[in-house]
C-alpha cells in the first residue's frame, strides 16, 4: 500500500485513537502513518454488531416465550458462550445447559443465582427479570 | 512518583510491548517490524471445526506470547514471566516491580478494558499492555495501540488481568530481565533465524489448515460458503475474515505490510537484494489481501453476491497463497553468507 492510499474513513476506534498503518512512501521506503479507519472494516464490525443485536433480541423472545431461561439472554448480551460462562462461574458446561431450561433455572438456589448474577454483572433481581445495564 | 518512561505507539500490541520493554532496558535496535519478523510473527491458519464469536476461526499471526519470547531468546535476553492464582499476589508482585522501577508487560482481556470503545470489547484475552507506574489508585498504562498513555484503576486492571475463558491471562506479567549491548552480528543471526522459522511455518507446516496451504484451503472453502451457509451467514463469515485481517493490530493487509517493512529493515543488517525483492512481494501480497477485503465487503454489504462473486473472492486467496509461497521459497533459498 502506498502512503497516499491509506484510507482515512470513519471508524468506531477513532473516538479514542488513530491506528498505526504501514505503507510505502514515494521512494518505496516503509513508513508508518496514522489512520482514522477504513470503511471496509467499519462495515464488517457494524455487521457483526447487527448480528449480535439480533441474537440478543431472539434470546429475549425465547425467554419471554418460556423456551429458555434468562441465562440465554445474558449469555448473548454479554457476548459470552457456554464455555466463557463456565469459566466465570465455575459451573460445568453440562450444568449450564441444564440451567438454560426455564424449569431448572426457576429451581436454582440463591447461591447459584448469585454466581450467575456476578458473572453477568447484574443483581439477582435483574438476572431474573432480564434487566441489564452497560458494563 | 516520577516515571522515566516514554510511550510508543505501534500497530500491534505484542510487537509494541516487546519493542518498548526492550527500550526500557537499553536495547534500542528493535523496531516494531524487527520484533515481528525476528519473532516469526507472520502466519495464517483457518480451523474450520472451531468457531470464534459465531464465525470462522482465522488468524493472520502466530500464537500470542511467542513474538516476545522468540525475540528475547534470539537476542539472548533472559525473560521473567509469571502467572498467578491469587489476585492479591498478582497485584503485590506488580507493585514490587513498579517500585523497583521496572515497567512490565501484562496480558489482559479486552471485554472489561474500560478505555476501549464498546464495539471493540469482545472476550478476547490476548491483548498486551505495559504498566509503568501508579498514581493514587490509578495504574499508569501504556497500551501500544493507543496514541497516548492512559490509566486503569486498580479494580479495572485486576479485572482485565483476571479475565476468564480461552487464553485466560491469569494475571500474567512478563518483562526482559537485563539489557546488554546488541551487536550487528547478533541482529543478523536473529533476523536469519526469524526468517527461517517463518519459512517453515508458512510452507513446510504439515496439514492443510495452516501456512500458504491454509490460505488456498480457505479460498476453496469460501467458494462453498454461499451454498453451505446461506447468504446471510456467508456474509458474516466474510466480515469476520476481514476483521481478523484488517482490525487494529495488523498494520493493514493481515500483517503483510509489517512483514514487508521487516524485510526492508533487515537489509540494513544483511545487504542481500533478495530481502528487498521479497519485501516488494509482500507489499503486493498485502495489497491483494486488501483487494480481497474490498470484494468481501461488496458481498457483505449486499452490493454483489452471486456464486461468481464468491468464486472471485476464493480465487483471490488461492492467488495470494501462490504469491506468498513463492516469496517464502525465495527466502528459503537465500544465501545467508555475507
Amino acid at each position: 500500500m502506498k502512503k497516499e492510499d491509506i484510507p482515512q474513513d470513519d471508524g468506531a476506534l477513532n473516538i479514542i485513537t488513530k491506528e498505526v498503518v504501514y505503507a510505502v512512501d514515494e521512494s518505496g521506503k516503509y513508513t508508518t502513518e496514522l489512520s482514522t479507519g477504513w470503511e471496509i472494516k467499519t462495515t464488517a464490525l457494524n455487521l457483526a454488531w447487527e448480528d449480535i443485536e439480533k441474537r440478543i433480541k431472539n434470546a429475549q423472545n425465547k425467554v419471554i416465550l418460556n423456551e429458555a431461561s434468562p441465562l440465554l439472554y445474558f449469555i448473548e448480551l454479554r457476548l459470552m458462550d457456554i464455555s466463557i460462562l463456565s469459566a466465570y462461574t465455575g459451573f460445568w458446561k453440562w450444568t449450564i445447559k441444564q440451567h438454560l431450561k426455564p424449569a431448572n433455572f426457576n429451581k436454582l438456589s440463591k447461591k447459584k443465582l448469585n454466581k450467575y448474577a456476578k458473572a453477568f454483572n447484574v443483581s439477582v433481581e435483574e438476572l431474573k427479570t432480564m434487566k441489564a445495564h452497560e458494563v | 512518583m516520577k516515571y522515566d518512561f516514554k510511550h510508543l505507539q505501534a500497530a500491534h500490541c505484542e510487537n509494541g510491548v516487546t519493542t518498548n520493554l526492550l527500550r526500557t532496558i537499553g536495547v534500542d535496535k528493535i523496531t516494531e517490524p524487527l520484533a515481528f519478523g525476528i519473532g516469526s510473527g507472520l502466519f495464517f491458519v483457518y480451523l474450520p471445526f472451531l468457531k470464534i464469536n459465531n464465525g470462522p476461526a482465522i488468524a493472520f499471526r502466530t500464537m500470542p506470547g511467542l513474538i516476545f519470547k522468540r525475540t528475547c531468546n534470539a537476542l539472548d535476553i533472559p525473560i521473567i514471566r509469571k502467572k498467578f492464582s491469587s489476585k492479591a499476589s498478582a497485584e503485590k508482585y506488580l507493585m514490587e516491580c513498579l517500585l523497583a522501577g521496572q515497567p512490565v508487560g501484562c496480558q489482559v482481556g479486552v471485554y472489561y478494558l474500560s478505555y476501549f470503545p464498546k464495539q471493540y470489547r469482545f472476550h478476547f484475552n490476548a491483548h498486551n499492555l505495559i504498566v509503568y507506574g501508579k498514581e493514587g489508585d490509578n495504574y499508569l498504562i501504556s497500551d501500544p495501540v493507543m496514541e497516548n498513555e492512559t490509566t486503569l484503576s486498580s479494580y479495572e486492571l485486576e479485572r482485565v488481568r483476571f479475565a476468564k475463558g480461552a487464553l485466560a491471562p491469569k494475571g500474567q506479567i512478563y518483562y526482559p530481565q537485563a539489557g546488554k549491548i546488541i551487536t550487528d552480528l547478533q541482529m543478523r543471526k536473529s533476523i536469519e533465524s526469524g526468517i527461517k522459522r517463518n519459512v517453515n511455518h508458512m510452507i513446510r507446516i504439515p496439514g492443510g489448515f495452516a501456512g500458504v496451504k491454509g490460505i488456498a484451503f480457505t479460498g476453496k472453502r469460501i467458494k462453498q460458503w454461499r451454498n453451505k451457509l446461506g447468504e446471510q451467514k456467508a456474509g458474516l463469515y466474510l466480515a469476520q475474515l476481514v476483521r481478523m485481517q484488517e482490525e487494529i493490530g495488523t498494520g493493514g493487509g493481515g500483517f503483510r505490510f509489517i512483514y514487508a517493512a521487516f524485510l526492508q529493515q533487515s537489509y540494513n543488517y544483511y545487504s542481500n537484494d533478495t530481502l528487498l525483492e521479497v519485501s516488494k512481494t509482500f507489499t503486493k501480497a498485502g495489497d491483494m489481501w486488501r483487494s480481497a477485503a474490498v470484494q468481501a465487503a461488496g458481498i457483505y454489504k449486499g452490493r454483489i453476491g452471486t456464486q461468481a462473486d464468491y468464486d472471485i473472492m476464493g480465487d483471490y486467496l488461492i492467488e495470494i497463497a501462490e504469491v506468498e509461497k513463492k516469496a517464502f521459497q525465495t527466502l528459503s533459498k537465500m544465501n545467508w553468507k555475507l
